[in-house]
């Protein structure tokens, strides 16, 4: 197996400040990760690491290949006049080119990517007017579209319909059998179960593992601190992260 | 209503200033549908008021104004993106100093006692005193401009929806937005020479407020925009012949009254 990412001894920030250190792990193809953390943890600065749109102040970051990143949603301009179909045509714009109009192959990958994230239906519904969860999965459907062997989501699941994160969630298998690394952002513990390897960041790497090593109350514990609230001491330690969202 | 449209036809400088007007109309409606949408309303403001230095100079020196302008609105542009980068101060603070010391710059040289007499000429523009070079300046604005709205447009429209999620393809905004300012300087050098220093907003700006919040599509509101902008030239254009008003007040004022009325107009609701 092919590492698709390889970090070594990361440690990223602004202005030369870091706010993330001492993250090291490996991804292989075909293999998915959970990144769990607390606001400000480092989630979304390791992502932009990743993308390359942080240089790293220290250590090193290897991606196999240029990865999909689907930021998260509260970023996109909602008056723009663009549809659905529009924005997920997008993900054909790093095939260069992008000074002719789309190609009809480009437009039939754009909306069979809208098919998979069941919003073929919507193609020309004007961006802005979906749902919160539907803008997502639009988003996600930019990011199959570049047909990328990595692909970075962050906080895919936050503030989106249930229905819309059943799809997104069972998006994240399809990708897996697919062969292509999957990271995904979340605070949702419970979730972070159902990933082949675990990530807890808080400022630094608490643990790496898969989740039935990683996820236990001392970890946990050490990942969100104050914000955790354990539910359950017997048999695995369920838990819920009190997230405060930031605008 | 057919000798208010026919008034300026029938003699050559109206001829001519309609020509101006519906060139400079078809590039900068649409230019102004993405001056909108990126929020570079102020940053348009700020490069023709930036380049009246360059102009006056040229027109002490009785160099071509186009030259002068090209040269103010580069110096002006290079100036606006140093003092924007200072964090401490903040963009808009920073660009509103320094369009004012070009403006008073401007403003000095042209009130000097050796300076020609065409302050107001320059200011507020003469569309019925265009030039041959004028027009062939906007004609090559149409042609050079519209060709380069049309090569940049996936990345315009990926770049104005989300600047992040544009540098997460691989694009480069900062790269898209500078090109797309290279395009609104260029306008604006050229646009001057007929709308004039403080008026040449209105056909940047005005015809994008009318028809942003109606149109279903990217193509839609630019085309919108460019009718809007000719319409709206043409209109203030017969509205100067039949009222004896100043020619590029009245385009101003034309753009300006279809810009409060598509504003109030209720917005287009989806399906």
């Amino acid at each position: 197996m092919t590492a698709a990412v390889h970090v070594d001894g990361l440690e990223a920030g602004y202005g030369g400040r870091p706010v993330l250190r001492e993250v090291s792990f490996g991804l292989e193809a075909g293999r998915t990760l959970c990144v769990l953390g607390p606001n400000g943890g480092g989630k979304t600065t390791l992502f932009r690491a990743l993308v390359d749109e942080l240089p790293p102040l220290a250590g090193s970051v290897h991606v196999a290949a240029r990865p999909a990143y689907v930021a998260q949603t509260e970023r996109t301009r909602l008056d723009f006049p663009v549809s659905a179909l529009d924005v997920a045509l997008m993900g054909s714009l790093p095939r260069g080119r992008w000074w002719l109009p789309a190609r009809q192959a480009d437009r039939e990958a754009a909306l069979a990517a809208l098919g998979r994230v069941g919003l073929r239906e919507q193609a020309g519904v004007r961006f802005g007017e979906l749902s919160g969860g539907q803008r997502q999965r639009v988003l996600l459907a930019r990011a199959l579209v570049q047909d990328a062997p990595v692909l970075l989501l962050d906080e895919p699941l936050a503030g989106v319909d249930p229905a819309s994160g059943e799809r997104i969630s069972s998006l994240f298998g399809e990708l897996r059998d697919e062969g292509r690394a999957l990271l995904v952002s979340t605070h949702d513990v419970e979730s972070a179960r159902r990933f082949d390897l675990v990530l807890c960041l808080n400022a630094r790497q608490v643990a790496f593992g898969p989740p039935a090593e990683v996820l236990d109350r001392p970890t946990l514990e050490a990942t969100y601190g104050s914000e955790l609230i354990v539910l359950d001491d017997e048999g695995p330690t369920r838990a819920i992260a009190i997230q405060h969202h930031e605008h | 209503m057919a000798a208010f449209l026919l008034d300026p036809l029938q003699s050559e400088i109206g001829r001519r200033a309609l020509l101006e007007v519906v060139l400079l109309g078809a590039v900068c409606g649409p230019l102004a549908f993405w001056i909108v949408s990126e929020r570079l309303s102020y940053a348009t403001e700020s490069l023709a008021h930036g380049l009246l230095p360059g102009v006056v100079i040229a027109s002490l020196a009785g160099a071509p104004l186009l030259l002068g302008a090209s040269g103010g609105v580069l110096v002006g542009a290079g100036l606006i993106a140093l003092a924007a980068r200072d964090e401490r101060i903040g963009s808009e603070t920073a660009t509103g100093v320094v369009v004012t010391g070009m403006l008073g710059l401007g403003a000095l040289l042209a009130l000097a006692p050796a300076a020609p007499q065409r302050l107001e000429e320059l200011l507020f523009g003469d569309p019925l005193g265009v030039a041959d070079s004028d027009l062939i300046a906007a004609a090559v604005l149409v042609v050079a401009g519209g060709a380069a709205l049309l090569a940049l447009h996936r990345l315009l429209v990926a770049t104005v929806l989300d600047p992040a999620g544009a540098s997460a393809l691989g694009l480069r905004p900062a790269l898209v937005r500078l090109a797309l300012l290279g395009l609104v300087a260029a306008a604006v050098a050229v646009a001057v020479q007929g709308l004039g220093n403080l008026l040449v907003l209105a056909v940047l700006i005005a015809p994008a407020v009318a028809v942003r919040r109606h149109a279903r599509t990217v193509s839609g509101a630019m085309l919108g925009a460019g009718v809007l902008a000719v319409v709206g030239g043409v209109a203030g254009i017969c509205a100067s012949f039949e009222f004896g008003s100043a020619a590029g007040a009245s385009v101003a004022l034309a753009l300006a009254l279809a810009a409060l009325g598509g504003a109030w107009l209720p917005a287009h609701r989806g399906q």
